[in-house]
């Protein structure tokens, strides 16, 4: 069975129930595959090998004994961002460095309660904030279409776990784009749910008004089976919406028989890489001849979604990383000499660059005098171009096009250019600025390595999402594809 | 204070809402718990962890704006206070900044010459308490309780509407009346459950432009606010007499010195950069759910205060110190009710002696030694002329140590009143008997000398004759 890696999760769960193999195979074979690849890819920060054996045993008895749910024995990956009980939680950052979450995210939980199996954490930007991995503590993560370039990011470790077969499925947050766009640039699908759709609750927050949790999988249909069990109201998020889950692999076979998929105009601009571009188009005809009517639809203001959410994001993120103050859990500098010391040091030395510019940004932007002109100017554009989202949904039924400019660009690249990096993210910042559902799946290649669809649709509107992504894969290829070097 | 000033006083009042648990999570609120047993992961500020606000603080907040008459927001918002300190551990405190729940209402107080006065309110909103900063008992180093983190705090601003300290006490007190009403805190001051900071300025009478003002912190007693302020005052008219100028500034007041001092400039002032708080929704309350808390609000301290004068007929100050705690004015009427006494004699009972013992044994109305029911059957004693006025002085006192009832010290201590016409005629003709001289003299006019028997009657039946009984058997006999 040395396949066993190659299975996506659909594949596997039928696999653990047509008892061709037990759950504890798959997972010793993937931690084989994490041990010998990670090396290489740098994809994980923690691999929890001897809990991931444990409860494939559980979850393996549980199925002798006729107790199996859709997800028993399933493995999967955590971004690091997720606090995972007794296990460290480093959100990619010195900070926390050692912390040890003594709870589990309400993501986790539900997880586990179904069954599913965690073989790691997965490496990620540091507190979320980049697009290329370069940004953690533990090492940037390598892209397994070329070691040289960049996975994307923030949850670029959980990308190149997929996309190189470490494991089949992994969780994911998405701030920016920070799911989509690593979906993108690692062949994977990457889906970014409805705010208020999964519960936020222990997912350390980066921006709360636009963090959300989801998946990156191989198939619409693995990312729909996940998010049935992840959605949900959650008392212990206020922002969580009571909103009932329905069954999202039902959804999956529905033709796109008269679907309206938009085109937004401003997204194929000059900033549009051409090959991307021209896979992006192939895609959206694929989608045409598979009954999908295309149209046109224009959102003035979506140019201004970069600015509006680098004042949006790191105002929130310069008062939600305040608690990392080195006095109850955290890095803490070593005999401070006085309390503002404690406070200067610990957190001088706890994060890193990118994390301290937004701080310093966010803390500005949010400073009395700025307020107005920069905080309060930008929620109000962010009105304006949720008002442009809502007038297109009254036409279309899902709006498509590319996830990112360009395919994964080499690491280094950007680093020193953060305006430069910032743009990886045009296109998939508006659905975070307006709440909305997201997807990513693979519709080409170009020189070798891949490009994604981007597809939005209008709140609560992942089932249309995962469908148009789910036909698509029906007629094509792209999602199946493996880098070479980790088949 | 020199008459050329007016002193211009705002109060912002911190009251703790007595909710089982904190605000934003589950954990309990209880005071005195050891250190740092009261706090969840939500309290201690842990990664990833979110607040959930809880629906009682919106209730108690309601009844608190329905109680001063002012509007109750249909949406509020919370915000984060954002601010470095080891006792606040998210970086931040969730309060209200820009929509604060309860909007502007009104309080009538008495000012110092004893007429009424409208106080403004400017706003109430709720926040959370930070933790506790523990100085003593460690070498180089702080301790940290976050037992306090979270508990739920209604923050009450005044308009800049007293003129006196005398106002300023006078306004707390009834706001501090208002809540323990509504029942929404205990107002234990010594527990910080209800403090205040006052905002004060001096100006040259007549003047509409406002002095610059500063802000004393943390006042936790009526009698710190009282001198606290006062000693502010002078030291800005002082300030400005002598030709120097008053800073706008943050000022702690120390009770030991009896002198407020500098703790930190405008310009150290924290800027606070407040914004809305994303991981919480706005409070939007239905008029609905506002009915339904007016219909529950108790009778106020003002409405009971006028009650108690138009049903009682008791006397306006009377009815004032009655109504200032529910629990007082609850054990009035449960006395009256009790009793077959008048209402202004359990009046003067209730102010009198028995608030007397209460404030020497340091206790509340609740935890009182004589019930309003026992009190009522003292004073009845009193009315039926078992005993006189003066006994039953001796009576209550034995009561309040646990001797019993009123007829069981009575008849225990044997303090019938003696109104056996003929025991009484026989003391009256030994006294008379006595003092001849004096009997003399009070036959030749000298009527004041009837007191002297009296009281030479009362002292040889130990006060138990009934005076009244007293005067009439001694004039019979003196032949008047």
């Amino acid at each position: 069975m040395s396949d066993l890696h190659l299975k996506t999760l659909t594949e596997i769960a039928a696999g653990l129930e047509a008892g061709e193999f037990t759950s504890l195979e798959v997972t010793e074979s993937l931690l084989d595959r994490i041990d010998s690849s990670d090396d290489t890819l740098n994809a994980f920060i923690t691999v929890t090998g001897e809990q991931a054996r444990a409860t494939a045993v559980a979850a393996d008895a549980a199925r002798a004994a006729g107790k199996a749910g859709p997800l028993n024995g399933l493995p999967l990956v955590h971004k690091d961002i997720f606090c995972t009980r007794d296990v460290l939680t480093t959100c990619g950052s010195r900070m926390l460095e050692n912390f040890v979450s003594p709870y589990d995210a309400t993501v986790v939980e539900r997880l586990n309660a179904a069954g599913v199996v965690t073989l790691g954490k997965t490496n990620m930007d540091e507190f979320a904030m980049g697009s290329s991995n370069e940004t953690s503590f533990f090492g940037n993560v390598r892209n397994p279409w070329d070691i040289e370039r960049t996975p994307g990011g923030s949850s670029g470790g959980s990308a190149a776990a997929v996309a190189a077969r470490l494991a089949p499925a992994a969780t994911g947050t998405d701030t920016g784009g920070s799911i989509r766009q690593p979906a993108a640039l690692t062949g994977t699908v990457g889906l970014k749910p409805t705010y208020g759709r999964v519960s936020r609750y222990g997912m350390i927050a980066f921006a709360s008004s636009l963090d959300q949790a989801g998946v990156i999988t191989r198939s619409a249909e693995d990312a729909a089976l996940l998010l049935g069990t992840m959605a949900g109201f959650d008392e212990r998020d206020s922002t969580c919406i009571d909103h009932p889950v329905p069954d999202y692999s039902a959804a999956l076979q529905q033709s796109l028989d008269g679907l309206r998929v938009g085109i937004v105009r401003q997204h194929f601009d000059a900033g549009l890489d051409d090959q991307t571009g021209k896979a992006v188009r192939e895609a959206l005809a694929v989608l045409e001849s598979q009954g999908a009517v295309l149209s046109e639809v224009d959102l003035p203001n979506i140019g201004l979604s970069v600015p509006t959410y680098y004042v949006v994001a790191p105002a929130e993120c310069s008062s939600n990383l305040s608690r990392f103050d080195g006095v109850r859990f955290g890095h803490r500098a070593n005999d401070a000499s006085d309390l503002f010391d404690l406070y200067c040091r610990s957190r001088g030395e706890g994060f890193g660059d990118e994390v301290k510019r937004r701080i310093m940004t966010g803390t500005y932007v949010l400073s009395a005098g700025y307020y107005d002109a920069y905080y309060l100017k930008a929620q109000q554009v962010r009105q304006l171009i949720a008002d442009d989202f809502r007038q297109a949904f009254a036409d279309v039924d899902v709006i498509a096009g590319p996830t990112a400019p360009t395919p994964a660009f080499k690491l280094g690249d950007k680093t020193d250019d953060p305006i430069t990096m910032y743009l990886n993210d045009i296109y998939t910042i508006g659905a975070n600025l307006a709440g909305l559902p997201g997807i990513s799946t693979p519709c080409g290649m170009v020189d070798g390595l891949p490009v994604g669809l981007h597809l939005v649709g209008p709140h609560w509107g992942e089932e249309t999402l995962l469908r148009c992504a789910h036909q698509y894969q029906a007629a094509t290829d792209w999602h199946t594809r493996c880098p070479e070097a980790f088949r | 204070m020199s008459a050329a000033w007016e002193v211009v006083i705002g109060l912002e009042i911190h009251t703790q809402l007595a909710t089982r648990s904190k605000i934003f999570s589950g954990a309990a609120t209880a005071y005195g718990a050891e250190p740092n047993t009261q706090a969840c992961l939500v309290d201690l500020g842990y990664p990833g962890v979110l607040p959930v606000l809880n629906r009682e603080v919106v209730r108690m907040a309601c009844k608190f704006g329905l109680a001063v008459n002012a509007q109750i927001a249909e949406r509020s918002v919370f915000a984060r206070k954002n601010y470095f300190y080891p006792d606040l551990p998210k970086g931040y405190q969730i309060s209200q900044y820009e929509l604060p729940i309860v909007g502007a209402g009104e309080l009538m107080i008495k000012d110092d010459n004893g007429n009424e006065k409208r106080i403004g309110i400017t706003r109430a909103h709720l926040e959370e308490d930070a933790g506790k900063s523990i100085h003593e008992g460690f070498a180089a180093s702080s301790g940290i309780d976050l037992n306090r983190a979270g508990t739920p705090l209604l923050e009450i601003v005044s308009e800049p509407d007293m003129r006196s300290a005398g106002e300023a006490v006078a306004y707390m007190r009834k706001i501090h009346s208002i809540v323990r009403y509504l029942g929404i805190s205990d107002g234990n001051m010594q527990e910080g459950s209800f403090r205040c900071d006052a905002n004060v300025s001096v100006r040259p009478r007549g003047q509409d432009e406002l002095g610059t003002r500063t802000e004393l912190k943390n006042l936790n007693s009526f009698r710190f606010v009282e001198k606290a302020i006062n000693y502010e005052i002078e030291r800005q008219i002082d300030l400005i007499e002598d030709g120097g100028e008053v800073v706008q500034e943050t000022r702690l007041y120390d009770s030991d010195k009896d002198e407020t001092r500098s703790m930190r400039s405008k310009e150290e002032a924290n800027d606070y950069r407040y914004f809305p708080d994303p991981d919480l929704l706005p409070v939007v309350i239905e008029p609905a759910f506002i009915e339904q808390v007016r219909s529950e609000l108790p009778e106020l301290p003002a409405a009971k205060q006028q009650r108690f004068v138009d049903e009682y007929g008791i006397r306006n100050d009377d009815a004032d110190i009655l109504t200032v705690s529910r629990a007082l004015a609850d054990y009035y009427e449960a006395a009256v009710g009790a009793g077959k006494s008048g209402a202004q004699v359990v009046a003067n009972w209730v102010i009198g002696d028995l608030s007397a013992a209460l404030n020497r044994d340091g206790l509340e109305i609740d935890s009182s030694k004589v019930s309003a029911v026992h009190l009522a059957g003292l004073l009845d004693r009193i009315s039926d002329n078992t005993i006189s006025g003066k006994i039953a002085k001796e009576v209550f006192d034995a009561m309040w140590s646990g001797e019993g009832t009123a007829d069981e010290v009575i008849a225990a201590r044997g303090l019938k009143q003696i109104t056996d016409t003929s025991a009484i005629e026989a003391i009256v003709d030994d006294v008379i008997a006595a003092n001849p001289s004096q009997v003399a003299e009070y036959k030749a006019g000298k009527d004041k000398l009837i007191g002297y028997f009296v009281g030479q009657v009362m002292q040889k039946t130990g006060g138990k004759a009934n005076p009244g009984q007293v005067n009439q058997v001694l004039k019979s006999k003196l032949g008047q």
